[in-house]
């Protein structure tokens, strides 16, 4: 059924001092609609105030993250048609992550957890060396190639309730990240990448709700890549290994 | 500030898993020491024990009894599911294990509830 | 497990060698719960269907005491079954106090293993009372 021509009602989320409240605008409906583009035609036609982040449009940069009637989605690739409550649209900024404003919300603790798991390939070799031989086929590699697409967008941390339970909590995706490079095998820092990622801010805290694979917009399980980690972690805590310094 | 998500976010069979798993293990973590005390009365003799076990006869025990095996076999088979994801080769969220909870905790209801009406 | 953790915490600065012991706990705590997990579904298995089976029978100390009374094997069976739970239940109750409660980590821990004594001994007790009398 071609909706275009019926109005949408819309309920933006936008900052007001300390706290905030949802705000609403009328949005005429078009076929193909998109999220983002409702948010676009707020920004520009009723409410130029109205701060949003999007860059590629096309579901490549992880940027439009926003909770869309309480699900954390890309906005860019939700489709008014599949998600509208009747004629009714909410439109929040991703949950868990301190709001800068209206739709906006601030990345660097999502980024910092990354780094803290140790998110960072650690290598040994130089230019000089020969390459390394990695068999694509194997266990390893395919563990680590089905974590390695995620662009850092958000969903996943937005929609895991242990992330609010605990602040420390590293999270799904950086959990995730730290798994593909468990399962490098050039990687030379794995000691104290699983000391990293052990205990109750890694992944010992994950109670697999599976809200993160179920909302990964690349299909990427981060309950998966903990799950591994969880096993890592309590194969080195047993052999001694956690954390100790390379003899 | 930080906004948080609602249960709109928590329509999905994984995160069911997790509250019935969490629910019914409190629930038993409750029961438990109180099981142990009903038990030990037998060290004071048969007649001790059995005094407790015909105060259970009344029928608000008894459905809390069923409630319990329902609530015990549902957290069993949670419980085997949240294993499988976390020992076994990964095979999704395993939702055909959220079934199985489901019939498991049927399963033991009727079982029970028939045993009790026999 | 315990020494080997504590000789790689041990070589470590203060505060990060206090982050590494903890993670190590944290880590030793989930693997026990499992553990016990793995014993507790073949325990609560067979404890289903004895239940089914006793209830049927009919509740009364003397049906339930005459199959329990000297019994080696029910002792061994729910004296295991005793302490897998002695284990696993205080760690799940401590998780919710931590994140449902707001329990400090450390507090959650200390009643936690209360926790486990006083269960393994009830429940040690209650076998006692029935296998012994």
């Amino acid at each position: 059924m071609d909706r275009s021509g019926d109005m949408l009602r819309v309920a933006i989320w936008r900052s007001r001092g300390d706290g905030g409240g949802f705000a609403h605008y009328d949005v005429p409906r078009e076929a193909s609609q998109t999220v983002l583009d409702v948010v676009t035609y707020v920004q520009r036609r009723l409410e130029p105030s109205l701060a949003y982040r999007f860059a590629c449009r096309v579901g490549m940069c992880g940027s439009c993250a926003m909770t869309v009637n309480g699900v954390a989605r890309w906005t860019c690739r939700t489709h008014v048609a599949r998600v509208a409550d009747g004629d009714r649209l909410e439109i929040a900024p991703l949950a868990n992550l301190p709001v800068v404003k209206d739709l906006v919300t601030d990345m660097r603790e999502f980024f910092d957890k990354w780094a803290r798991a140790r998110g960072r390939f650690g290598g040994a070799r130089t230019r000089r060396d020969d390459f390394a031989r990695v068999d694509p086929a194997s266990p390893a590699r395919r563990a680590a190639d089905a974590g390695i697409e995620c662009i850092g967008c958000g969903v996943c941390y937005a929609s895991c309730d242990v992330v609010r339970w605990r602040p420390d909590f590293l999270g799904p995706a950086a959990l995730n990240r730290a798994w593909t490079l468990v399962n490098d095998s050039r990687d030379t820092a794995q000691r104290e990448r699983l000391a990293a990622v052990a205990g109750d801010a890694g992944c010992h805290a994950c109670h697999t709700q599976g809200s993160c694979t179920e909302r990964c917009p690349k299909h990427i399980a981060p309950t998966a890549a903990i799950a591994g980690l969880k096993r890592a972690t309590a194969r080195a805590a047993v052999r001694g290994t956690l954390g100790a310094e390379p003899r | 500030m930080r906004r948080a998500s609602d249960w709109r976010a928590h329509r999905h069979p994984s995160w069911w898993a997790f509250v019935a798993h969490r629910v019914s293990g409190l629930a038993l973590a409750i029961f438990l020491p109180l099981h142990f005390l009903a038990l030990s009365t037998a060290l004071r003799g048969d007649a001790a024990l059995d005094g407790f076990l015909r105060y259970t006869e009344r029928p608000l025990f008894k459905v809390a009894e069923w409630g319990l095996v329902v609530l015990l076999a549902v957290h069993l088979a949670g419980g085997v599911r949240i294993l499988m994801i976390e020992f076994a080769p990964w095979s999704g969220l395993r939702k055909d294990f959220i079934a199985l909870t489901c019939g498991a905790g049927i399963v033991a209801g009727l079982a029970f509830a028939l045993a009790l009406v026999h | 497990m315990k020494r080997a953790a504590a000789a790689t915490a041990a070589g470590r600065s203060d505060a990060a060698g206090r982050v590494l012991a903890d993670a190590i706990r944290q880590g030793r705590r989930w693997y026990w719960q499992r553990m016990s997990a793995m014993v507790l579904a073949l325990c609560v298995l067979v404890h289903l269907v004895t239940i089914v089976y006793a209830v049927r029978a009919g509740l009364s100390a003397e049906a339930v005491l005459a199959r329990t009374r000297g019994s080696l094997a029910f002792g061994a069976f729910y004296g295991v079954f005793v302490l897998a739970c002695a284990v696993h239940v205080p760690i799940g109750l401590a998780r919710i106090a931590e994140e449902w409660l707001g329990m400090a980590p450390r507090v959650a821990d200390a009643a936690a293993s209360a926790l486990a004594w006083l269960l393994a001994a009830l429940g040690l007790v209650a076998v006692y009372g029935m296998v012994a009398g």
